[in-house]
């Protein structure tokens, strides 16, 4: 290269005046200008036009940042938009925002091509929503964990008429899984791992704490947080950390609320061994350590989009707050061949009661910590 | 004549050549979703620059990078390689929200806009300053310490608004400060409505033409190329190498710092931790695509922002990924075609002293 260099340096001017370097370039130019215009008449004959076939509603999705693939709510919210469009005939497009402002960008571009629903995904929309669903008055918006503003006095006000807040009494099967882990834990102590120490993580040990009373009230709830910060969602070493602790004090069953710091404890059940179980969250959890896990506590994002596109197409869309619980079946535990060892008929029994006496409001789930 | 053509070989052809191999790439890749390539680009100009709405979007984008791509530049014509463009823009923007807080709301946005500013510029320089003190007392290589830096800044304005109450209960961000607003751009020009562009876009021109006037027509600007170009030659001019180098990242970090206002003050009126979004980062690329050149770095900022933007609009037809692989490959392209980022990327020329004159 130097050496090329040098020449050049010393080389005389030749007629066409062009230095070394810029003849290369120039044929490189010259080669790539014909094969991109070569490329731009390619048109692949699988290429779908835009207007994808299909009668039902049209649908917009912006996800959170995580994006599709975090195994939890985002792709929830795919796996329902997805099922709408195989059974409902919907058009659906999705959009994974880069930065903060594209949030806002996502939702404005898919309310100005006048969708029939826009969905976003996270909390961290509610803002958005609220505020392109007033400007956007004819198009139908819904919000995944929409957080509900309130006043000065501490009431909650309502979402703009064409909005779907779509929120869970996650506390519901939260209860389920506490009462679960206190019958077949062998122990008089009982794990909860949250992440983020944050309201929306209180609803999970509440619910969790009253069912393992409920069904065991001399048994006692080991109740940590991983942080204060948003990193508590995503710090397995953390996770792992405090569940062999927890274990090690004579937990035998952990639940945990806790994003991927929960990867963590199901390291640490792992590492236990045998008797020692997490509870996985959001989505089933079986895969990240089979043999460990006991169940997961699931959140039916799915069932709550495709729902809320049905209405849509059947024209019974309005706004308002949705709220999904068992009796949704917006919430729920994972019952199937992988666990059916680890949790005998009688327990089975015990848990369909609890569900039908929550579902019937005989037994009231609290949604805070008292 | 001459010198425009060298300026045109040197300057254009280079840079250009590695945005149609990115396009190409592109092209490809575009393909191989089964996409058909004239579609895509198609929607993406119309996405951005079709419309008054996604020109506003591409403005409000190119604004930040602007500031961050300015400073990447004035660190390379120091001869010093800022990475830490991400952490002295969140700084910045930090600076300003919190001082938005701090101020009494009844005092005027004629006051109130131009404290913040000095707020963000001044944020950003402290960032800056770390690691330029750290390259000219201790000899400590300013890459590894503005990485550093960029974790444990970022990590400290993530716990100052979530540890301390500043943050709104349940969000990442600070409250609503409206007195510092700076007015959108479609409160002007009705045409922009709902874009984020804003009145920072103002700012950010007036930064390039002061930054490329401290760069080529005063004092500092030449003792600061000198040193970007031959230290050793410089110091032995007379030139005090390592307060040139101070000065230039303290620069450098103000001006990355004066990018957060975009965000903080254009758009949101708060401070949300995470709101660089890798603008930072981005702002090296904006650097070397404009060849460290103030008006080369404005469109190349305007690049990226269209880039940025224009993913947004592909989305139907193609991953979002495939925007971050172009703007990797127009890096990579423009790190191999363009002669003074590979000068740069060679070990520091020690005994480089016969280097091409750098066009200027």
């Amino acid at each position: 290269m130097s050496g090329r260099k040098s020449r050049s340096l010393a080389a005389p001017i030749r007629g066409d005046d062009l230095s070394p370097l810029m003849r290369p370039l120039l044929t490189a130019l010259a080669v790539l200008t014909l094969v991109h215009g070569g490329l731009l008449f390619v048109r692949p004959a699988s290429a779908p036009t835009l207007e994808a076939s299909g009668t039902g509603p049209t649908v917009g999705v912006v996800f959170d940042m995580g994006g599709r693939g975090d195994k939890s709510f985002n792709d929830g919210a795919f796996l329902g938009a997805d099922s709408a469009a195989a059974h409902l005939d919907a058009r659906v497009q999705f959009i994974e925002p880069g930065d903060g402002s594209d949030r806002e960008a996502g939702l404005r571009l898919l309310a100005s091509e006048r969708r029939d629903l826009v969905v976003g995904v996270g909390f961290i929309f509610s803002d958005d929503l609220t505020s392109l669903a007033q400007e956007y008055p004819d198009v139908n918006f819904a919000g995944v964990d929409f957080a509900l503003a309130t006043d000065a006095k501490g009431d909650v006000i309502a979402p703009p008429p064409n909005v779907a807040a779509l929120k869970f009494r996650e506390e519901e099967g939260a209860f389920l899984v506490g009462a679960l882990a206190a019958l077949v834990g062998n122990s008089k102590k009982v794990g909860f791992l949250g992440g983020m120490d944050i309201p929306l993580i209180h609803k999970f040990e509440a619910g969790y704490k009253a069912g393992v009373k409920h069904v065991c009230p001399e048994c006692t709830v080991i109740a940590q947080y991983a942080g204060v910060t948003p990193e508590a969602f995503r710090n397995p070493s953390k996770g792992k950390e405090l569940a062999l602790s927890q274990y090690q004090q004579g937990v035998n069953i952990i639940f945990h609320a806790s994003g991927s710091t929960g990867l963590g404890m199901f390291e640490a059940a792992r590492a236990m061994g045998q008797g020692h179980y997490g509870i996985g969250v959001d989505a089933d959890q079986y895969a990240e350590a089979p043999g460990f896990v006991l169940t997961s506590m699931v959140k039916g994002v799915s069932t709550a989009v495709y729902d809320t596109i049905r209405r849509v197409k059947d024209g019974t869309f309005k706004g308002g707050i949705f709220s999904y619980g068992l009796e949704e079946k917006g919430v729920g535990y994972i019952y199937d061949e992988h666990n059916r060892a680890l949790i005998p008929d009688t327990v089975r029994a015990r848990l369909l009661q609890l569900e039908a006496d929550i579902v019937s409001g005989r037994i009231k789930v609290p949604s805070t910590r008292s | 004549m001459s010198g425009t053509k060298t300026a045109i070989e040197e300057g254009v052809l280079p840079t250009l050549t590695a945005l149609l191999v990115a396009l190409v790439a592109g092209d490809l890749l575009i393909l191989s979703y089964g996409q058909s390539p004239s579609e895509v680009w198609r929607l993406m100009l119309s996405g951005t620059w079709g419309n008054a709405y996604g020109i506003g979007q591409v403005l409000y984008k190119a604004t930040t990078l602007v500031f961050t791509g300015l400073s990447v530049a004035i660190g390379l014509r120091a001869g010093l390689f800022n990475i830490g463009a991400e952490s002295q823009l969140a700084a910045g923007g930090f600076a300003a929200g919190v001082l938005g807080l701090l101020l009494p709301v009844s005092l005027t946005p004629w006051l109130a806009i131009p404290v913040c500013l000095l707020a963000a510029l001044l944020g950003g320089a402290m960032v800056g300053f770390v690691p330029g003190v750290l390259r000219a007392r201790f000899g400590a290589h300013e890459v590894i310490a503005t990485i550093m830096l960029n974790f444990i800044v970022l990590a400290f304005l993530n716990w100052a608004i979530s540890a301390t109450g500043l943050a709104v209960t349940e969000t990442l961000h600070t409250p609503v400060v409206l007195s510092t607003a700076v007015p959108r751009l479609a409160a002007y020009v009705p045409m922009f409505h709902g874009s984020a562009a804003n009145g920072t876009i103002l700012l950010a021109l007036l930064t390039v033409v002061i930054v490329a006037w401290l760069l080529f027509r005063a004092r500092f600007g030449y003792e600061l190329r000198a040193v970007g170009l031959q230290p050793m030659a410089a110091e032995s001019s007379g030139i005090r190498v390592p307060r040139v180098w101070i000065t230039a990242m303290v620069l450098a970090g103000g001006v990355a710092g004066l990018g957060g206002t975009n965000f903080v003050l254009g758009y949101k009126n708060y401070f949300e931790d995470g709101f660089s979004g890798g603008a930072g980062f981005l702002g090296i690329a904006v650097a070397l695509v404009g060849r460290n050149n103030p008006f080369g770095v404005l469109l190349a900022a305007l690049f990226f922002a269209t880039l940025s933007q224009g993913g947004l609009a592909i989305h139907a037809l193609v991953p979002k990924q495939m925007v971050e692989v172009l703007e990797g490959i127009v890096i990579l392209a423009v790190a191999v075609s363009v002669p003074e980022v590979r000068r740069l990327l060679r070990s520091r020329p020690a005994k480089a002293a016969v280097t091409t004159p750098v066009q200027a």
